[in-house]
């Protein structure tokens, strides 16, 4: 089916799926990180709006419970905490700047081709509308896998982390009219429960090499300063 | 009676275009709690500019002497293949994307030529940063472009807004990134603020001031004339490719009249953004421009890519 044939909230989930990959573009190349949170919560936020939508298109409202609950944890509770950690080691004017911007945007451009390429047989034989978001679910994932790469700063990395399993959580609403309530419960407490893990680490990181910057990592030390 | 019409809406076209640039102006003035000039205000400088005697710089060729009216020919001619208020005129033949930037290529090598015509450091300078960020807006408004071409089947911009129109309100993610590209390669063509300043001379931001230093009078004029023509000719393109509800699809008066009144809300609508992000936004290095353009790029790209994605029926 073409775009044209679809009703209005059709198009506006496949809309907010394009918008939601853009923001794992817009990730990818933000060098501050307070803004770097910012973008995620926009991607929470969309996410929660594109589950809100398919809820009420495909008449499940089981989705409602997820839409809502990524609207709180991926929109709120997460970027709130992150910021206020990163408000905390003072990290809020570190520059993370990637050394090939030019370069990691062509790799994550390659990437969503990849993931259509990819996604494309599993697309053509079924009859599920969204399930043409299913290519962008696959590329907000490996767009996480790229930020994870590309970037220095432990709490980046997190941010990354979190963004794959938004990739994971579109997909599954896209495909599969969301995940039993039960993974989705489960999961959504096992990535609050991550962020404050990893809220514990960046403070035993930054007690060991005295920043969050991963590169430090490989330098040999002595065991006890 | 049609072709009447096509020269109307040109002369309506260029008549207006300064008018933007006042209002612009007056809405950035007033964001940055300055008292604003008349919205006429452009029109008087065009106009002192043309009674000035022009005076040419003595290693100056018939290059420098020509480029002014190039510059200014190529962009009108640009504006008379954009549909401002009707469509279906016949102009709309030519109104061909990839003609209007050819056009805009052909008045910006005469600028540029014209700049390093005198043999100043500064001229030399300003053409070349300005080859450099063309270079890099040229694809990326191309792609843009194309990515509109792509769901409307041509690149004709009279029958693409036709089909815009016909097919009524369609939220397609493809649009929503090339307007993205388009908006960002509108502002660094136009040489708006996160990529040059038109109000400064400062050797560090000029670009587009750098070339045409040694202007002055009626010459000058012409070309303030035709980059204010040419920021209208991004509105109106940026507006009725993307929301062309309003413009005339028939030629009678009061769908004309119509269209005229949309295309001026609109216009005044896109203005008061432009001025508001020129307001919040600092002008960036110029190293990091290709940056910024690379984003444009990547922009349309996605656009492309989601039209083949999401939109593209199986």
């Amino acid at each position: 089916m073409a775009i044209t044939e679809l009703t209005l909230y059709q198009q506006a989930i496949l809309l907010l799926a394009g918008l939601i990959a853009l923001t794992s573009f817009l990730m990818l190349g933000q060098s501050r990180l307070v803004r770097l949170v910012l973008v995620f919560a926009l991607q929470g936020l969309l996410l929660a709006a594109a589950t809100a939508l398919a809820a009420s298109v495909l008449d499940y409202p089981h989705l409602y419970v997820s839409a809502a609950l990524s609207l709180l944890l991926k929109g709120i509770v997460i970027p709130v905490l992150l910021q206020r950690l990163i408000h905390r080691m003072g990290l809020h004017r570190v520059m993370d700047t990637i050394d090939h911007p030019a370069r990691v945007m062509m790799a994550g451009t390659a990437l969503v081709v990849f993931s259509y390429y990819v996604s494309l047989p599993v697309v053509q034989h079924s009859t599920l509308v969204t399930l043409n978001a299913i290519a962008v679910s696959l590329a907000v994932v490996l767009l996480g896998m790229l930020l994870m790469i590309t970037r220095r700063q432990a709490v980046a990395h997190v941010v990354g982390f979190m963004s794959i399993e938004n990739g994971l959580f579109f997909a599954a609403v896209v495909s599969t009219y969301g995940m039993p309530m039960v993974v989705e419960l489960g999961v959504a407490f096992d990535v609050l429960v991550a962020a404050v893990v990893f809220g514990v680490f960046f403070f035993q990181i930054r007690s060991s090499i005295d920043s969050l910057n991963v590169d430090q990592l490989s330098k040999l030390t002595e065991a006890d300063r | 009676m049609v072709w009447l019409l096509a020269i109307v809406q040109t002369l309506l076209f260029i008549g207006a275009a300064p008018l933007l640039a006042g209002w612009t102006k007056r809405i950035k003035c007033r964001l940055q709690n300055r008292k604003a000039p008349s919205l006429f205000q452009p029109y008087r400088d065009l106009f002192k500019l043309y009674c000035k005697q022009p005076i040419v710089p003595q290693p100056a060729s018939w290059i420098f002497r020509a480029a002014p009216y190039i510059v200014f020919a190529s962009t009108v001619l640009a504006a008379s293949t954009v549909p401002l208020v009707a469509v279906d005129l016949p102009t709309a033949r030519i109104a061909d994307v990839i003609v209007l930037v050819g056009f805009f290529a052909l008045g910006r090598t005469f600028q540029v030529l014209a700049g390093m015509d005198i043999g100043t450091a500064f001229g030399g300078m300003g053409s070349s940063r300005e080859m450099t960020i063309s270079s890099l807006a040229e694809p990326a408004m191309l792609m843009a472009v194309f990515t509109l071409a792509m769901s409307a089947h041509t690149t004709n911009l009279s029958q693409a807004m036709n089909y815009v129109l016909d097919t009524g309100l369609v939220l397609r993610p493809s649009f929503v990134f090339a307007l993205g590209g388009l908006m960002l390669v509108a502002i660094a063509e136009t040489g708006r603020i996160p990529v040059d300043n038109p109000a400064t001379h400062l050797e560090l931001t000029m670009i587009h001031e750098a070339m045409i230093l040694e202007y002055s009078g009626r010459w000058l004029a012409l070309i303030e004339w035709a980059s204010q023509i040419k920021l209208m000719l991004y509105g109106v393109l940026i507006a009725n490719i993307f929301v062309p509800w309003g413009i005339a699809q028939a030629p009678s008066l009061p769908m004309l009249g119509y269209g005229i009144a949309a295309i001026a809300l609109k216009l005044a609508v896109l203005a008061l953004l432009l001025a508001l992000s020129e307001a919040l936004f600092a002008k960036m290095r110029i190293f990091r421009v290709q940056e910024y353009l690379g984003f444009a790029y990547l922009l349309s790209v996605l656009g492309m890519l989601s039209h083949i994605i999401l939109e593209a029926a199986r």
